[in-house]
């Protein structure tokens, strides 16, 4: 009975914790860690720097181009992420573009964080007092001064915790490349399960995300207590 | 621009592609009908065992909750349906989806009613407390109600973003809406199924993106 049960746990080891596997196949996986960090990096740059942009466009109140900055932050809250990497990958070389797996993912997660750090921003933005303008303004700063050096720090302030929730919430869509064939963590690993027959590189693949992303999840949280207003 | 429209807006392959299209979202309805309700029951033991009295409890709980808001949701699918078969356990799709789903949704909702719960002021609980009530009926009847509506649209957002998740079924072949807006694609080499798809998404989820934006502003004045 007690051999039988530590066969059991000895093949639960060989597959899920195969070192031979593990050791052959730990460098494909990093140079995956190394291609997700890499697109984490720049789609939290970019996105994050275009949401701003456009949260403080809005505010100018030029009607057409509000309008417009609406419907891209609704169609790009409202649609799954990867039917959106799935049309831009098989239907922009058809009209005659093309863009590599890379930029396709880098481009649609991009936008994809830039509409939601423009609704933020912009709920950031209309939650501060009306008296902050008038005050700023009868100060003799213009428009653009206020905005930039009274209005947005405040409004960065309400946003800062669900803008990093919404990061590391898109940063990990990252593995979605796998579907259009990304070589990040999660593609390293699925390759190396096959040609293995082995589940240990997935293991060490959901490993990698935990170790990647959980000291962010836990920054969260601190930021999340850090920022809260007090309770009355 | 004859090129772009015929091949992202061609009416005929639409048309044909619509039964298989429609098929797939009955299958990405009746995936919400099962993890929408499990998610917010776990995350709602999630919340309770976070706020818990006992340390290890809580501790667990949290643990339990961080780890799988690390994990990508779809790195946890895979592991479920093609890494469990080597531990002999080999799920059907649907059963993956619902058992991978119900652990990362548990975490998220887990957060919105743990934040939910502690919106509510503590005199309430004591109020209840003296008139009679016991822990859980206080919690069930008077804590519960208004944290939900403290969260609501959180609430709504999250349930917004499960929806959206559902579309990852496709990469473990459940035949939900996308697989089969792609199986078309594949067979038609035109990306107008995928449009049509994007555009049933949109329908559904649009108006509830608008009333979520609705609900912040509110808030925020």
């Amino acid at each position: 009975m007690e051999t039988e049960a530590l066969s059991g746990l000895e093949r639960f080891a060989q597959t899920f914790l195969n070192w031979e596997v593990l050791v052959k196949y730990a460098p494909s996986i990093l140079a995956g860690v190394g291609v997700t960090v890499w697109l984490s990096v720049l789609i939290i740059l970019v996105g994050m720097t275009l949401g701003t942009l456009l949260a403080c466009l809005r505010a100018y109140r030029v009607g057409p181009l509000s309008f417009l900055i609406v419907v891209f932050a609704d169609v790009f809250r409202a649609l799954p992420p990867l039917v959106v990497i799935l049309l831009v990958f098989f239907g922009l070389p058809n009209a005659g573009i093309y863009l590599s797996a890379f930029m396709v993912l880098f481009v649609v997660l991009t936008l994809i964080l830039a509409a939601f750090a423009e609704e933020i921003l912009w709920a950031g933005i209309t939650s501060v007092d009306k008296g902050q303008w008038e005050a700023a303004r009868s100060t003799g700063l213009g428009f653009t001064q206020t905005l930039g050096y009274v209005i947005l720090p405040q409004a960065m302030r309400l946003a800062i915790p669900p803008l990093t929730n919404r990061a590391i919430a898109i940063t990990k869509m990252t593995a979605l490349g796998t579907v259009i064939g990304v070589p990040d963590i999660l593609n390293q690993a699925t390759t190396a399960q096959s040609f293995s027959g082995n589940a240990s590189p997935l293991l060490l693949a959901a490993l990698a995300y935990v170790l990647l992303f959980l000291p962010f999840v836990i920054m969260s949280r601190w930021l999340e207590r850090r920022y809260s207003w007090k309770k009355a | 621009m004859d090129q772009l429209i015929e091949q992202f807006f061609n009416i005929e392959i639409m048309i044909a592609a619509w039964p298989t299209i429609l098929r797939g979202l009955w299958m990405t309805l009746a995936i919400c009908a099962v993890v929408i309700p499990m998610g917010l029951l776990g995350g709602l033991f999630a919340a309770l065992g976070m706020l818990s009295q006992n340390r290890a409890l809580r501790w667990a709980t949290v643990g339990f909750v961080d780890f799988f808001r690390a994990i990508p949701p779809l790195v946890l699918l895979i592991f479920v349906y093609s890494g469990l078969p080597f531990a002999g356990l080999r799920l059907s799709p649907f059963a993956a989806v619902a058992i991978a789903f119900l652990l990362n949704n548990s975490a998220y909702y887990g957060e919105i009613f743990r934040a939910g719960i502690g919106s509510v002021g503590t005199g309430q609980t004591e109020a209840a407390r003296s008139t009679g009530l016991g822990a859980s009926q206080t919690m069930a009847y008077v804590v519960l109600p208004q944290a939900v509506r403290n969260v609501l649209p959180d609430l709504i957002s999250n349930t917004i973003e499960v929806v959206k998740l559902t579309s990852l079924a496709s990469v473990v072949s459940l035949a939900e809406m996308l697989y089969a807006a792609d199986m078309a694609r594949s067979v038609t080499y035109s990306a107008s199924p995928l449009v049509l798809a994007a555009g049933i998404y949109l329908v559904i989820l649009w108006p509830l993106v608008r009333l979520v934006s609705r609900f912040e502003r509110r808030i925020a004045h």
